[in-house]
């Protein structure tokens, strides 16, 4: 699963508009919401730091800008050779 | 001999018509739609990027479209001193591309944007700009969701340095830092804006005030463009 996450600093206008309502609803205290993308996918690797490899260069050629933005890389279920 | 300037269209544009229709009326220019796939520009006085939705605005606007095949000859064009103008979706994607420095974020207050602001031109030096004084103010229609313009400390002032900050709004409606409708590259042959003056270059329709920025453009394609240093 890559993460992509809003660098820190960076306005978040979703993030902002979420913690505006949530009061609203009876959520007090919350705050620093950030909202960011969760893109899960499966790929053909011989481990997992491989599957980590491929995903980071995916991750900084197409999924994240990192211009704006930052990823994250987590393997949920290693490949069994 | 009139300019010729490529509009190019990706899946999802929506504004190339308009924009060539425009370009022609208003600047005389021979203006013709060239397809996302084509990998090359034969012939061509400048390039524009027009708005709509490339590739659907998938994972983020501009993302897959940087990736599509002239996205190459644009930026070869561009490295060459080729006027190349993205107008709202295509500042989007040339911001992706990394031709032009930034990105472009939600709006703040996360609403869709369908209406004349006002703009000041701030600086001669672009492309787009090159017929209009410093300090003009101009209405020009912006329609978009993703405008909000956003660059770390170290770009903005380089921006602001460099003279490189092309168009302001006057009341800045979505957020973006330094009321930022508009830049451009350190030669200024690449200029990325929100507004669209293509929606306001006929006084029929009550909006004229875009035709300054075609007619510059028009006049920049006609010329070679000299580069600083």
């Amino acid at each position: 699963m890559v993460e992509v996450r809003l660098r820190p600093g960076i306005a978040d206008p979703q993030g902002a508009t979420i913690e505006r309502a949530l009061p609203a609803l009876g959520f007090f205290g919350v705050q620093g919401v950030r909202v960011g993308k969760a893109i899960r996918f499966s790929v053909e690797a011989a481990d997992a730091a491989q599957a980590t490899a491929q995903a980071q260069k995916m991750a900084d050629r197409l999924l994240a800008n990192p211009v704006i933005e930052d990823a994250e890389i987590r393997v949920l279920d290693a490949a069994t050779p | 001999m009139s300019a010729r300037i490529g509009v190019v269209v990706f899946p999802g544009s929506n504004c190339e018509h308009d924009v060539v229709r425009a370009l022609a009326v208003v600047g005389g220019a021979d203006a013709e739609l060239v397809w996302h796939g084509a990998t090359e520009l034969p012939g061509l006085d400048a390039v524009v990027l027009p708005g709509g939705f490339a590739h659907g605005d998938y994972l983020r606007p501009g993302a897959l479209a940087r990736f599509s095949p002239v996205m190459e000859a644009v930026a070869r064009f561009a490295a060459e001193g080729g006027p190349v103008v993205g107008i709202c979706n295509g500042f989007q994607v040339l911001t992706e591309a990394g031709l032009l420095p930034g990105a472009l974020q939600k709006n703040a207050g996360l609403r869709f944007l369908c209406t004349t602001t006002r703009v000041v031109v701030c600086t001669s030096r672009s492309v787009v700009t090159a017929e209009v004084a410093p300090g003009t103010e101009l209405d020009i229609p912006i329609n978009h969701f993703e405008g909000n313009y956003t660059c770390d400390a170290e770009t903005l002032a380089r921006l602001r340095t460099e003279d490189r900050i092309v168009l302001r709004y006057r009341d800045n409606p979505n957020g973006s830092v330094d009321d930022i409708a508009g830049v451009c590259n350190e030669a200024g042959n690449v200029v990325g804006l929100m507004p669209h003056p293509e929606r306001a270059c006929d006084r029929l329709t009550g909006a004229s005030d875009g035709e300054g920025l075609l007619l510059s453009l028009v006049a920049s394609a006609s010329r070679v463009i000299s580069r600083p240093g």
